[in-house]
């Protein structure tokens, strides 16, 4: 290196541990070397994290946070806005691309039991960065101030008015008024740009403080930190993740950057699943659309919701499971028993209650953006469900199945006939 | 100084009495925070009753007015909706209006101060959306037996002719019947119950 850049480098060193850091996190930071595929998605989503915040900062230029003023702020960042369009249509892609890259990330921790001992805080962390970027999304929704906008802020906020005893004034508290309004609107805004945003860079940073703490898991499940060569020190299975995994995720980079482009230019709308259409309408307090859908990353839960009937005259229930169905995620580390991480060396079991929850989530997704009679009825003459919408009957099925690949794991998990595990990395 | 002891449990009193005191400071510096997301003044006085010209409703038509932003619905009933009203109760989850969804003066058979006069909240008690009116009896889509009410688009709930939930809807109880009173024969104040009441 360049003598003075040397100088220079010792110059910052002495004063902050700039090598050091570089080595810990990336030089020297000593990953498994069979990461395949599903690894590519934690880099991804930290792409996505800054291409949100980047076109956020550029849309808030623009953007005006007023009930009166918001909707038209936005056709005009569309329409009159130099290149407007393409950093809306960039932050709108983003936010549904944010949930296919965590959907993703998340289900590689389910096959290779990434969230096992002793990861567990990474998963925890992870857990609430899920959460907070559903509030993200949830309240960046609202921002354009649409039908679509104006009635799922409404259905949601609602949710809370369902809690026994305090529930209306929780709600009341939360929308700052008795109806979502400018003052609803306006509070939204605050925890879009800038409160959730400084949660999730905290969250983000924990998740790879505790991940670099204890070392990546890998498709065999195995810890690499367990053979080292005894002379360095070093994992005999690991490489490090500069140069190694910066170059590989640069090809991951790239090939999404290909999609990414392609639905911006191309399907910006993604056919309504990414903006729905009754969102190009401005937002009336008086006039409900004749379908409500959540955007498509929250209608499994959003099928739960409705699937549960209401007891004691109160949707509550409802409201319990929804949440329920988002948080038991975090209970993962301790459901699983099974002597192994991977789902290489699982045996049937485990695989089976795999696919059924996998397939029950695409479903209850599916059912999510339709109304509930999309199946139509069952005929009067089929005793116990004569006259009942088909579709919600299989949500109830599956809302079911969803809940059991939880509630069952420990049980499943421990019988289960698992295949040796081995000593080294496999290809 | 240097070789007195140390008062461990003098310490640990202080460090208690420390963080107790930071900790109640904390909470009472919070509250206005918290207190500051509430509707404000403005907001308050933007809910205000609302009065109503009732006198131009004919029979068998409602008018739709806004009330803190939500739309409450008036209907003046004709003589065959209101016959309608008795005949269904075994169609309903609460014809008896047991859950409190409208003040004692209407917890009645018309759910009403006035017998023709409907007065409800057109939200929808399930998420909150605002239901379609199908007043008239076996109105297009809804069923040769349709008496006549409410639809929700949202998720499929109706109501009858008095805001009262139909059984198998997703909405758990009957719409809400606003506080209202009569000024007169034709004006009407929704908001606020009559004096005395």
């Amino acid at each position: 290196m360049n003598k003075y850049l040397t100088c220079a480098l010792n110059w910052v060193d002495e004063r902050f541990p700039l090598t050091a850091n570089w080595k810990a996190h990336l030089s020297e930071y000593y990953a498994p070397k069979n990461f395949n595929f599903w690894y590519y998605f934690g880099s991804l989503a930290m792409l996505v994290l800054v291409l949100q915040i980047v076109t956020g900062i550029f849309l808030t230029m623009h953007y005006k946070p007023d009930a009166a003023l918001a909707f038209a702020s936005v056709e005009y960042i569309m329409r009159d806005v130099s290149w407007g369009w393409l950093i809306r249509y960039m932050h709108s892609t983003g936010a549904s691309m944010f949930f296919v890259v965590v959907y993703l990330h998340m289900f590689r921790g389910l096959l290779y039991g990434s969230y096992r001992n002793p990861r567990e805080l990474i998963w925890l962390f992870g857990v609430a960065i899920f959460l907070c970027l559903m509030g993200e999304a949830f309240f960046g929704y609202l921002l354009p101030w649409g039908q679509m906008s104006y009635w799922g802020a409404q259905v949601i906020v609602n949710l809370f008015a369902t809690i026994p005893f305090v529930g209306p004034d929780v709600a009341e508290w939360l929308r700052g008024d008795y109806l979502v309004s400018d003052a609803t609107l306006n509070r939204f805004f605050a925890f879009h740009v800038i409160a959730l945003p400084l949660v999730l860079l905290g969250l983000v940073a924990a998740h790879i403080i505790a991940l670099h703490e204890v070392g990546s898991n890998n498709p065999d499940g195995i810890e690499i930190k367990k053979n080292k060569d005894p002379v360095t020190g070093i994992p005999l299975d690991g490489i490090p993740f500069h140069p190694y995994y910066t170059v590989k995720d640069i090809v991951g980079v790239a090939v999404f950057l290909i999609v990414f482009s392609a639905i911006v230019f191309f399907a910006p709308e993604m056919g309504g699943y990414f903006l729905e259409a009754n969102n190009f309408v401005p937002a009336d307090p008086l006039k409900t659309p004749a379908h409500i859908a959540p955007v498509w990353y929250f209608t499994p839960y959003y099928s739960i919701l409705r699937a549960v009937p209401p007891l004691f005259n109160s949707q509550f229930p409802g409201v319990v499971a929804m949440g329920l169905s988002v948080m038991i995620f975090a209970a993962l580390p301790w459901l699983d028993k099974s002597p192994v991480k991977s789902i290489r060396y699982r045996g049937a079991q485990y695989k089976g209650w795999l696919a059924a929850f996998v397939v029950s989530f695409l479903i209850l997704g599916y059912l999510g953006t339709e109304p509930s009679n999309v199946w139509g009825q069952f005929g009067a003459n089929v005793p116990l469900l004569g006259g009942a919408d088909r579709a919600t009957v299989v949500a109830r099925m599956l809302t079911v199945v969803y809940f059991l690949f939880f509630a069952l794991m420990p049980w499943y998990t421990k019988r289960d006939k698992t295949k040796p595990v081995p000593e080294r990395v496999t290809g | 100084m240097a070789n007195q002891e140390v008062d461990h449990s003098k310490r640990r009193f202080l460090i208690a009495a420390t963080a107790v005191a930071g900790g109640a400071a904390t909470v009472a510096v919070a509250a206005p925070f918290v207190m500051s997301m509430l509707p404000s003044e403005r907001a308050k006085a933007a809910g205000a009753p609302v009065e109503v010209d009732i006198g131009k409703i004919e029979p068998g038509s409602m008018i739709t007015v806004e009330w803190r932003g939500k739309p409450v619905w008036i209907v003046n009933r004709n003589q065959e909706m209101l016959d309608q009203l008795g005949k269904i109760d075994d169609k309903l989850s609460d014809p008896k209006l047991e859950v409190p969804q409208q003040p004692v003066y209407t917890k009645n058979a018309t759910r009403s101060i006035k017998p023709n006069l409907m007065v409800v909240v057109g939200i929808c008690t399930h998420l909150g959306c605002s239901p379609s009116s199908k007043l008239k009896q076996g109105e297009d889509g809804m069923g040769s037996d349709w008496p006549g009410g409410f639809f929700c688009p949202c998720h499929g709930s109706k109501f009858d002719l008095a805001g009262r939930v139909f059984k198998g809807s997703p909405a758990p109880i009957n719409l809400e019947v606003p506080p209202h009173h009569y000024l007169s024969d034709a004006r009407l104040l929704i908001g606020e119950d009559a004096k005395g009441a």
